[in-house]
């Protein structure tokens, strides 16, 4: 199961995403993260730290999400806490191509 | 010794998640395992009964998925076998190295490479009957560990 809630942070747009993020519940993060980019979000943060599980499925959502947004030349950061989550990134290698962060704070406190 | 747990699941993608959580749940009862291990058997595991489960989708079959565990202190053996046309696995089109200027071109060819990575042995055996995955973790011999 997989919940995905979202707010505005400081001109950022908060993807937060809790449970495990599979073949089935991806779909519900790309609905989140297309309606947002529809709706104007240029500084999105997909927040990882409640997800306990990811799939090539989850990962491939991941990376649709920061092309969608850098189309519209925006900035997409991911934020993972370490575990099996963060593992997924770096055994892909995703982990070099795309911003990931220890915590949603340091994104929206930091240089845009 | 070693202890058999079977589960069959239609083959659906929302009892992928039933099936990571039997497979989590039998290799917990081998304390042998770190949390890390049975991490990685879980995403591979995983990823495997999705393809099955894509594998039934593609061939318009009703049939169930089989998951077999094969459970012992010192192995982790995990069977998913379909009943779809089977498939090549050195036929997938896998995502390009983290390197390559296209990387993010390629949202899916992520699930055989990971299966590859997470586990210690893999195994692809298709036939016109459908594919068996094999999966396989096995515990390291420290020198001078206890038994």
């Amino acid at each position: 199961m997989l919940s995905v809630v979202e707010l505005r942070r400081d001109g950022w747009w908060v993807v937060v995403a809790s449970g495990e993020l599979d073949v089935a519940s991806a779909p519900d993060l790309r609905r989140a993260v297309v309606s947002a980019v529809a709706d104007g979000a240029r500084q999105v943060v997909i927040d990882l730290t409640g997800v306990d599980f990811i799939d090539s499925f989850g990962l491939g959502v991941v990376i649709g999400a920061v092309k969608r947004v850098r189309a519209h030349e925006g900035r997409l950061a991911v934020v993972v806490a370490d575990g099996p989550v963060r593992r997924a990134f770096e055994l892909t290698g995703l982990d070099r191509v795309l911003e990931l962060r220890a915590g949603v704070d340091e994104v929206v406190a930091g240089p845009a | 010794m070693s202890e058999i747990v079977e589960l069959e699941i239609p083959a659906r993608i929302e009892f992928v998640a039933l099936a990571r959580l039997v497979v989590t749940s039998a290799a917990s009862t081998q304390p042998t395992f770190t949390d890390d291990r049975i991490d990685d058997l879980r995403l591979a595991v995983s990823e495997a009964c999705t393809n099955a489960i894509e594998a039934h989708t593609v061939a318009g079959s009703d049939d169930r998925v089989l998951i077999r565990c094969d459970l012992a202190e010192d192995r982790i053996e995990v069977a998913v076998t379909d009943r779809g046309g089977g498939f090549d696995p050195e036929e997938v089109t896998a995502a390009p190295a983290a390197e390559a200027a296209d990387r993010l071109e390629f949202e899916s060819g992520l699930g055989i490479p990971l299966m590859r990575v997470l586990v210690d042995e893999t195994e692809f055996r298709a036939s016109a009957a459908g594919t068996v995955v094999r999966l396989v973790v096995v515990r390291p011999v420290r020198p001078g560990e206890d038994a």
